[in-house]
């Protein structure tokens, strides 16, 4: 006997299996419609093949998978194809979705097929083909297309198949080992063909199905597939759970069960994999079991996939009078059906019609006495009432910090809280909750990043700005500083010609720099001349396009010529200019001969050189005037600027800008200058009659 | 046909938060008889006085919070706490104690605090403590049981019980009363544990902790056992109090000299060590949450309530120590989180979302 290990918690409910346990799997009558929805699985949309008005065969495959994630939908009979359009579907929300309507001919025709081969023979990937053609997804509830979870990325040492079945009222899986029970092991076999042979196959079973258990074990004597029983308990079948169980290992949160090399499979898709490999028969039927005190033939049913809830429901013996709530899947974890027109699909292992006695009304949610009940059942070790105070005051946060996310939504907390408060509810609605935010979170997370890379950006630049100022600020002090060695030239104007210069430097690259700059212009008009030269070559002489590669040629044959010429002048003239002292006196030959190897800054020089040689002129021309005229005019010059301060001054005020109190100190630092320059023009003027004199 | 749109799950267990309340008053039958049987009609008394003000007092705050009254009424919990209140009391205390206890309890110990499932206090000790301070004299004057009175004494009848319960008449209790057998072997200083076993008068009859305290002790065990047979609450905080006031007791036992602080049988079975165990100290409201947690809870309790036993001015000490862990409650279910299905690592009540993140993220 396998040693196996307990979950936390678990409870146990009233079981209530023997009522559809009383008669064998019977079959429905042929509905006359079936729906199809086009998403019966976790996953994107299957694409339909058909149109209103065609004609489909039993089994034809009337939508293919879209993607890798998706599944395909089968025609479970042969009739016509009455629309495609919206439906109301088995869906919590009870919302509408695309169908597939399918009017049956009665006819049960099955589509031609290739027979089927024996499955030894065939490889693994042609076996998943064979799953994903079939349409299969896991039969037990979530429906995640078979193929994809039967190829994982790691390599798979253990497969389990889940026969466990916690769930009160179903046992679609039960009896479907009792009565198919080779089947079963076929199934199993294949799977275990897929993966490579695994080194455990085992099968979970609890112990309140006797028959089953004993049904498979004389078959499983030879083979390599273990029969694990263990104690009922509400909920083991858990896929989480079950793995536990049998393995002792909790699969990491957020991980798939391939992470430990696990891979667990439902019967009820083992028996789907059984017909598609050996019957050749995609799924176009499950076993469904109906039940409830509603019913008056509770059972299994083998029922078409499509047939509307209605219909097999009155192939039960359903009472609509006695019938309180009806619910998809079990009592603990299925949902309430409100259209009964709605189909039965891939993942409907359950239809209960409750009466009043079966589904109490809900009482009315008390405050939480916080007595721990919730948390000693939860299986997934959270606190439930921890989680339940967090979704309340919605705060996301502490949600993620308990592992919301770890919460498997079995209801046994629901179930055992004495101030009956619908725990569940609150984290389905909290979850949703997070997901949207989730969503729109990576909405935000793009459009900041985009616009912190834009705020970079322009910070950037305004660095590269001032870093420029402040070079510039830098080489006119520098170069007033030399200029007050010379006496000759008026200080204001050293001022002019140094920020000119200083200008000018900044904005020009050092010497190696630009020698660099030119080896790589060199070379890139080198190789751009290379191919040129090769297109040229290859161009045929009656090629139109020969004239145009010739031109292209030529172009790049000047454009190498001309990078050649300027690098040697860049490296003849920087020796020169090296050895140059920053001195005004030169500024003017030396900025032409800058000027000689600085196309690229040839905007700049030319202002520069503007500049430079108005302050030049500026200088010649005070130097002409007499002392007093220069005071003069300085003053005049002065007062024009204190003018237009003040208008910026005000136009500031006005605009109410930020930089206000710069203006407001430049226009006094500017009326002091001027007062100073005035009183030594009127000293000046007092003086010169002296001067003259002497 | 309506079909009901409901969430999973469509089940319930037979549980619910009101069945649990009649389940604990049912429990303390066993301890209220033993209380009567030994010492007369003023446990009975206080249970009824502190039941009707219970009543009216949530009645009237629960019609101020504008909430539907007769379903907050309906859920027991205010009867519980006056149950409480009135089986912690002395008998026959002048009834306007209990009134002023049971008023603050659920006035303020409970509603102020948000009420059912807030108060991060225990209503009925709260009031207890409240009235310890208060009124010292009248709540440590216990009538002595009836088996240790003298021959042709008998404790007052029902009529005389409310007339000093009400004060009519200037019956005392005087000629009733003796110090509880915790409180005389604190003031035995200088007598050996034998000398004083065989001098007492409370031990004449009683075997291990007094005449009746001891069958009151045993009746509050045997409640106590039957709610954890019903899964009221599980095991781990009464048997954590009960084991380390045992150890304490046992470590600090020398044998029998003058400075003992008394037998273990003593510390179990007198005052109100089995009221505490399991119908106090199990109050899910103001314990810790996890199982983890309520036996470090009910293990500090055991502590405390021999420590201020044995040190401490007060001859018992169940309020002071319960009270004093309802503190202490939050941080032990801060750190005693457990750890999720799929984790390496044990939660922290201190986690953040951070802290969650990177423990995923450490495990990429
Ligand atoms: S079971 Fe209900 S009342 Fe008890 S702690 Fe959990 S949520 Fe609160
Ligand atoms: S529903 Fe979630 S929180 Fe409640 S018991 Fe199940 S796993 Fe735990």
């Amino acid at each position: 006997m396998k040693k196996t290990w307990d979950i936390h918690g678990g409870i146990h409910p009233p079981e209530n299996k023997s009522q559809s346990l009383q008669r064998a799997i019977s079959n429905v009558p042929m509905p006359d419609v079936l729906i199809l929805p086009l998403n019966q699985h976790i996953g994107a949309s299957a694409l339909p093949l058909v149109k209103p008005g065609d004609t489909v065969l039993k089994g034809q495959m009337i939508a293919e998978p879209n993607g890798f994630i998706s599944a395909a939908v089968h025609a479970p009979t042969s009739g016509t194809i009455a629309a495609i359009e919206e439906r109301p579907i088995s869906h919590p929300s009870g919302m509408s979705a695309p169908c597939i309507v399918l009017h049956s001919d009665g006819d049960e025709r099955w589509v031609e097929g290739p027979p089927p081969a024996d499955y030894q023979s065939l490889s693994p990937a042609q076996l998943l083909t064979i799953i994903r053609d079939a349409g299969i997804t896991g039969m037990g509830g979530a429906g995640f297309p078979t193929a994809v979870k039967l190829q994982p990325r790691q390599s798979i040492d253990t497969l389990i198949i889940n026969a466990t079945e916690c769930e009160p009222y179903i046992t679609a899986d039960d009896i479907l080992i009792r009565e198919r029970t080779e089947d079963i092991v076929t199934g199993i076999d294949i799977l275990a063909h897929i993966l490579g042979r695994p080194e455990q196959i085992l099968i979970g079973i609890e112990d309140n199905k006797a028959e089953a258990y004993e049904a498979l074990e004389p078959l499983l004597k030879d083979t390599a597939i273990e029969l694990v029983e263990f104690p009922t308990k509400y909920p083991s079948g858990g896929e989480k759970q079950v793995i536990q169980i049998l393995t002792g290992q909790e699969v990491p949160s957020g991980k798939l069960p391939a992470e430990l090399g696990i891979v667990c499979q439902n019967v009820g898709t083992v028996y789907a994999i059984f017909r598609a490999v050996c019957k050749g028969e995609p799924l176009v039927s499950r076993i469904t079991t109906v039940t409830g005190n509603s019913c008056r033939t509770p059972g299994n049913y083998e029922v078409l996939i499509g047939t509307p809830a209605v219909h097999l429901l009155t192939a039960a013996g359903f009472d609509e009078f006695l019938c309180q709530r009806l619910i998809l899947g079990g009592p603990m974890t299925g949902y309430t059906l409100n259209d009964l027109s709605a189909p039965v699909i891939k993942s409907t292992n359950c239809l209960l019609a409750a009466d009043a006695a079966e589904s109490p009304q809900q009482g009315i949610p008390q405050a939480c006495i916080r007595c721990g009940h919730c948390a000693e059942v939860c299986p997934a070790k959270l606190l439930p009432q921890q989680l339940f105070w967090y979704a309340r005051s919605k705060d996301y946060d502490k949600l993620a910090a308990y592992h919301l996310g770890d919460c498997i939504e079995c209801g046994a907390c629901s179930y055992v809280c004495p101030s009956e408060i619908p725990l569940v509810q609150y984290y389905r609605a909290a979850k949703a909750e997070i997901r949207v935010m989730e969503q729109e979170n990576i909405a935000a997370d793009r459009s900041r990043q985009r616009f912190e890379y834009h705020q970079e950006r322009l910070a950037k630049a305004e660095q590269e700005k001032i870093a420029k100022r402040e070079a510039r600020k830098k080489a006119a002090e520098q170069a007033k500083l030399s200029a007050q060695d010379n006496e000759n030239i008026d200080t204001e104007d050293t001022d002019v010609v140094a920020a000119a210069l200083a200008r000018v430097r900044s904005s020009k690259p050092s010497p190696e720099e630009e020698h660099k700059r030119l080896q790589r212009a060199v070379m890139a008009a080198e190789s751009r001349l290379a191919k040129a030269r090769a297109n040229h070559e290859l161009c045929a002489a009656d090629d139109p396009r020969r004239a145009s590669r010739e031109a292209t040629l030529e172009q790049a044959r000047l454009r190498h010529n001309e990078a050649v010429e300027q690098l040697t002048r860049h490296t003849d003239s920087n020796d020169t200019s090296k050895e140059q002292q920053n001195h005004t006196a030169e500024i003017p030959a030396r900025t032409q001969h800058q000027n000689q190897n600085q196309n690229q800054d040839t905007v700049a020089l030319d202002r520069a050189q503007l500049a430079i040689e108005q302050a030049q002129q500026r200088a010649a021309q005070q130097a002409e005037m007499s002392a007093q005229e220069k005071l003069q005019l300085q003053c005049d010059s002065l007062r024009k600027r204190l003018a237009k301060a003040r208008d910026r001054l005000k136009q500031a005020e006005s605009d109410a800008d930020d930089n206000i109190e710069a203006y407001a100190t430049a226009v006094t630092k500017l009326e002091d200058k001027l007062a100073v320059r005035q009183a030594e023009v009127e000293q000046g003027l007092a003086k010169t009659p002296a001067e003259s004199d002497s | 046909m309506a079909l009901q749109r409901i969430t999973s799950p469509h089940m319930h267990a037979a549980q619910t938060t009101q069945r649990v309340m009649q389940l604990l008053l049912l429990a303390t039958v066993p301890g209220l008889i033993a209380l009567s049987w030994h010492f007369g009609w003023g446990s009975l008394i206080n249970i009824a006085i502190a039941s009707v003000t219970a009543l009216v007092c949530e009645a009237s705050i629960v019609a101020l919070r504008k909430r539907p009254v007769w379903f907050y009424l309906h859920d027991c919990s205010a009867l519980v706490t006056a149950v409480l209140i009135g089986l912690a009391l002395p008998p026959l205390v002048p009834w306007w104690v209990v009134v002023v206890g049971t008023a603050f309890a659920i006035i303020i110990a409970k509603h102020l605090y948000g009420g059912m499932g807030y108060n991060p206090f225990n209503p009925a000790m709260v009031g207890y403590v409240v009235l310890l301070i208060s009124f010292p004299i009248e709540m440590t004057t216990w009538p002595v049981a009836q088996s240790i009175l003298p021959e042709g004494k008998v404790l007052p009848g029902l009529g005389e019980s409310l007339q000093i319960v009400f004060q009519f008449s200037g019956t005392a209790i005087d000629g009733y009363t003796a110090a509880t057998p915790l409180d005389s072997f604190k003031h035995s200083s200088g007598l050996l544990v034998e000398q004083f076993y065989d001098q007492n008068v409370w031990f004449v009859n009683g075997r291990w902790a007094g005449a009746g305290w001891e069958w009151v002790n045993l009746g509050f065990f045997a409640g106590g056992c039957f709610l954890l047979y019903q899964r009221v609450f599980t095991w781990h905080a009464p048997v954590a109090m009960l084991t380390t006031l045992t150890i304490m007791a046992w470590l600090n036992y020398d044998g029998g000299s003058s400075g003992s602080h008394g037998p273990a049988t003593l510390h179990l079975l007198s005052g109100a060590t089995m009221l505490g165990a399991f119908f106090i100290v199990t109050d899910p409201v103001t314990s810790a949450v996890s199982n983890r947690g309520r036996l470090i809870y009910g293990a500090l309790t055991g502590i405390l309530i021999f420590v201020i036993r044995a040190w401490g001015n007060y001859p018992d000490a169940v309020a002071f120590a319960v009270l004093l862990m309802n503190f202490a409650a939050p941080f032990i279910d801060y750190y005693t989180l457990p750890r999720t299905y799929g984790h390496d690592k044990r939660n922290r009540g201190t986690a953040t979302l951070d802290a969650s993140k990177q423990d995923t993220a450490k495990k990429d």
